[in-house]
């Protein structure tokens, strides 16, 4: 569904501008976030240790990631949970089609995981004939928008809630015009909790998956994850390979950060504890690659995959707030996914490297301190060295550096015209300048700095 | 003490008031300042769009024009940042090194190096100050906003010893303006409405002036408030630091 | 097979080792000698839950009474609580057949007061769905089972045995709708915490 235009981000941003109210609305959402975020981080004077912790546990995590994934599939076996590998998206939906097939299953309830999305599970599942559900309340909205989510915690967070009541009135059959977010999530409520009680199926995510027990943690506010799971014959739970955590205490750091920088509240309703099957049931781990060892291999860039998938970024990135998820078009938005989607599709990702001021917010609510920003700006120079930025661009870029390098070449300029500015974006005063949009060029002064110093020099003045 | 006047290539062509500003203050407070003539740029535009490739010529003609002083000093906290983290030089590498540990942007220099606790300075207005990012999150001449640690501001302690003047608080203190270097054209979309957002924050608490260690910023904040006639103006924080009158 | 695949690859491209970090210092400055129930009770209200502090089961009694009318469907996972369903004698039925569970009750040995959360694992629950799909949920615990942080409750929790555990640490909700908060979004909508004091 995501990036069905083949727009670039600067392209959707500018769509989703039209509509300013709606940006200040969505921009506010977000900011409110972010302050609860902050008021939450400030209750703890240890937060910014916290954070180091975190950061190395982390950085543990990656330098040993082998050796903790090969022990977290032995405690899982050891623990009755059936084990598969994935390398990438395609193998993934195929192991949880063939274990659907196998109990001759064709509808599952599936509560959030950002994984699914990024491999396109529920197209894919439909395709061979099997039926969805998402049951976290975002996630089903846009499911029945027919929309990717948005964002990674807050997957409607783009909707208002009269769009949602139409939704509803559509497809749950709620009253028209009802806008009410109470009566609109009853209404959810009634109808996924036929969906729980009638799917044999449940997939969940996974938070985090502990090397030293083999037992895997999943935080819900809904409490969805687990409706769906005991309710089921079979659970199965999808995670990247960079969910490990080295061992159960590590739990007290990364649940402490989790929800604090997600959504500002001191932890999720529910963190549920899967070590063993419920008697009678089964669960399955598809522990999925997709790219993750590449990224791995990225000097600059494999702290990636210490994100633990919070969404502080997105909240407190002014870009993300006032350009909307879909402008990222790929499955996670935002700074983070601004960094981890280049890794997939160097081409159809090159432009969110450049969908950022570099301002630096991101990594500093980073819960696990990636260098988000930083690593933007080294996107950058890969993409312009593999080939992927404009021809135009390079070229001005070029007579740009050419003229910057030479003294003589850069004061030719004068006051009139300025020439060493025909490449800088503020200098051209056209219509055709997106500068002059919606602001106005600086004033040309009488006569540079250097001019004047010197005649100041010269005694003149 | 010697003193390398380093004025970014966008504020000596379009701003050099603050940058005579700057140079004049310095001068008040008794440094031996220079002004190296063959100065250009500091590589940034290229090398934030990807084309760090690119900047060796500005990095070499940097490293020739201020190599030998005690400290450089720069009325910019975006430049300065760039040459604290990206100035090399494949030839001359150790004097990169030495530069990037002398070059400081103008608040941190008169705080950090020069310590100074009083300024003969007037600026009877209502003033925003806008914390560039560059300077907040790279240089952190201010504490930001995201971080659990004890509040500070450089520019604004040195506003505060300036008679009349009155900061007004924010309600977003270091949301980003928007400018972020080719990203204004490229994403002019977003970067205008961040822009206009950034200024309606400044006027909707009673700002005259708005000020900042940074003057992209203000260049960009500057372009929406004459798009939109209005009455508040822009300027760069050595300007104030260095106005005083007698009426 | 993708599973070598996989692990090989992640051998070649991992970095060096970098060591595990002591937990020691941050756990030390969040340890607490000071009566933590007023925080507990601060912090869960704030996140939805109902508190009370009770002196014994009578009074935890005369609480349900009041809030839940007899002839509905109320299972007790504690065997004080013994006017109800015992959990413990209905482990062979369905979970589905709890779907119309009015009130499940349970007990925990762990709470933690930075967060409001209460540790309950499976053998407390009886059921795994049991605090979730019933309508409403109360939980027993004692005053003397509060801990500061979460990283207390893992220094208790250790290398304790589990099936499955969770942190419970309010009533079902949501804010996926323009981030209003609502309670009761797939379980409980309301959870009661008795605090025996």
């Amino acid at each position: 569904m995501s990036n069905v235009t083949g727009k670039s981000h600067a392209e959707l941003a500018s769509i989703f501008n039209q509509d300013e109210p709606r940006v200040d609305w969505h921009d506010e959402t977000l900011w409110w976030i972010r302050q609860k975020r902050d008021v939450q981080a400030h209750k703890l004077p240890e937060w910014e240790l916290l954070r180091e912790t975190a950061s190395q546990i982390k950085n543990n995590v990656l330098s040993n990631l082998s050796t903790y994934l090969e022990q977290f599939e032995a405690n899982a076996i050891n623990n009755g949970i059936i084990v598969h590998w994935a390398t990438d998206a395609e193998e993934h939906n195929q192991i949880i089609h063939r274990l659907l097939q196998e109990r001759g299953i064709n509808r599952m309830v599936k509560s959030k995981s950002m994984l699914t999305e990024e491999c396109h599970l529920n197209e894919y599942l439909k395709e061979q004939g099997i039926d969805v559900i998402d049951s976290d309340l975002g996630e089903r909205i846009v499911q029945l928008a027919n929309e990717p989510p948005s964002h990674i915690v807050l997957p409607c967070i783009h909707k208002k809630k009269e769009e949602i009541g139409d939704i509803f009135h559509e497809h749950l059959g709620s009253a028209k015009g009802e806008s009410d977010p109470k009566i609109l999530t009853e209404t959810a409520r009634q109808h996924l909790r036929e969906v729980f009680l009638t799917r044999r199926a449940a997939l969940t995510g996974v938070n985090f998956a502990i090397a030293e027990t083999g037992e895997f943690v999943i935080c819900t506010n809904e409490g969805n994850a687990d409706m769906g799971a005991h309710l089921a014959e079979i659970h199965i739970a999808s995670m990247g390979i960079e969910k490990i955590i080295p061992e159960r205490k590590h739990l007290g750091v990364f649940l402490r950060l989790l929800t604090r920088s997600a959504t500002g509240q001191p932890i999720t309703t529910y963190s549920s504890h899967f070590k063993r099957p419920q008697q009678g049931t089964d669960i399955h781990i598809v522990i999925v690659d997709n790219g993750r060892s590449i990224q791995l291999g990225r000097e600059d860039f494999r702290n990636s995959l210490k994100c633990i998938r919070c969404g502080a970024c997105m909240n407190t990135c002014p870009v993300y707030r006032k350009s909307g998820g879909h402008s990222y078009h790929t499955a996670v938005a935002g700074p983070i996914g601004s960094i981890l989607a280049p890794n997939l599709d160097m081409k159809k990702y090159a432009d969110l490297p450049f969908a950022s001021t570099l301002c630096g917010s991101c990594s500093n609510v980073c819960p696990v301190k990636i260098d988000i920003h930083d690593q933007l700006y080294k996107w950058r120079q890969v993409i312009v060295k593999e080939g992927y930025s404009p021809t135009a661009k390079t070229m001005a870029m070029k007579a740009m550096a050419f003229t910057l390098s030479s003294p003589t070449l850069y004061r030719s300029g004068g006051k009139v015209g300025r020439l060493v500015f025909k490449y800088a974006p503020f200098a051209v005063n056209n219509s055709l300048n997106p500068w002059y949009k919606h602001r106005e060029m600086p004033k040309a002064p009488e006569q540079s700095f250097g001019e004047w110093y010197n005649k100041r020099k010269e005694g003149k003045q | 003490m010697k003193v390398a006047l380093f004025v970014p290539c966008y504020v000596d062509q379009f701003y050099p008031k603050a940058a005579i500003a700057t140079l004049e203050l310095l001068e008040k407070l008794g440094v031996d300042v220079h002004y190296p003539k063959n100065q250009t740029c500091c590589g940034q535009p290229m090398a934030n769009s990807g084309y760090e490739h690119l900047t060796t010529g500005c990095n070499n003609l940097f490293i020739d024009n201020f190599s030998g002083y005690d400290y450089i000093v720069c009325p910019s906290g975006s430049c300065t940042l760039h040459i604290k983290e990206h100035l090399h030089s494949p030839e001359k590498e150790e004097q990169a090194v030495d530069i990037r540990k002398r070059v400081y942007e103008l608040t941190e220099f008169l705080v950090d190096v020069l310590k100074v606790t009083q300024l003969k300075a007037n600026f009877p207005y209502k003033v925003g100050l806008h914390q560039s990012c560059h300077g907040l999150r790279g240089l952190r001449i201010s504490q930001m906003s995201e971080l659990v640690a004890p509040a500070f501001s450089k520019p604004a302690q040195l506003l505060d010893m300036v008679q009349g003047l009155e900061l007004v608080p924010l309600t977003r203190q270091d949301d980003c303006c928007g400018f972020g270097g080719t990203f204004c054209v490229a994403e002019e979309a977003v970067s205008s409405k961040m822009g206009k957002d950034r200024v309606d924050d400044h006027i909707e608490h009673g700002a005259q002036y708005i000020t900042s260690a940074d003057l992209s910023c203000l260049m960009h904040m500057e372009g929406i408030l004459r798009r939109q006639k209005s009455d508040v103006k822009v300027i760069h924080v050595a300007e104030i630091l260095n106005h005083y009158s007698h009426e | 097979m993708s599973r070598e695949k996989i692990l090989t690859a992640v051998k070649k491209n991992q970095f060096t080792h970098a060591p595990l970090p002591d937990l020691e210092i941050l756990n030390s400055l969040t340890a607490t000698g000071d009566d933590l129930t007023p925080q507990y009770t601060s912090v869960a209200s704030a996140g939805g839950s109902f508190v009370y502090e009770v002196k014994d089961w009578e009074a935890i009694k005369t609480i349900l009474h009041k809030e839940f009318k007899p002839g509905v469907k109320i299972i007790s996972g504690i065997p004080e609580l013994d006017e109800y369903t015992y959990a413990g004698n209905v482990l062979q039925e369905s979970s589905h057949s709890f779907a119309d569970a009015e009130l499940t009750i349970l007990s925990s040995n762990l709470g933690v007061a930075e967060n409001g959360a209460l540790w309950l694992t499976e053998s407390q629950m009886n059921i795994r769905v049991l605090p979730f799909i019933s309508q409403h949920l109360a939980v027993v615990i004692s005053k003397d089972a509060l801990v500061p942080t979460m990283a207390q409750a893992y220094d208790q929790i250790g290398n304790a045995d589990y099936g499955y555990g969770a942190f419970i640490s309010g009533p079902s909700k949501t804010a996926d709708i323009e981030q209003s908060l609502v309670i009761g979004a797939h379980g409980p909508r309301s959870l009661s915490v008795f605090i025996l004091i």
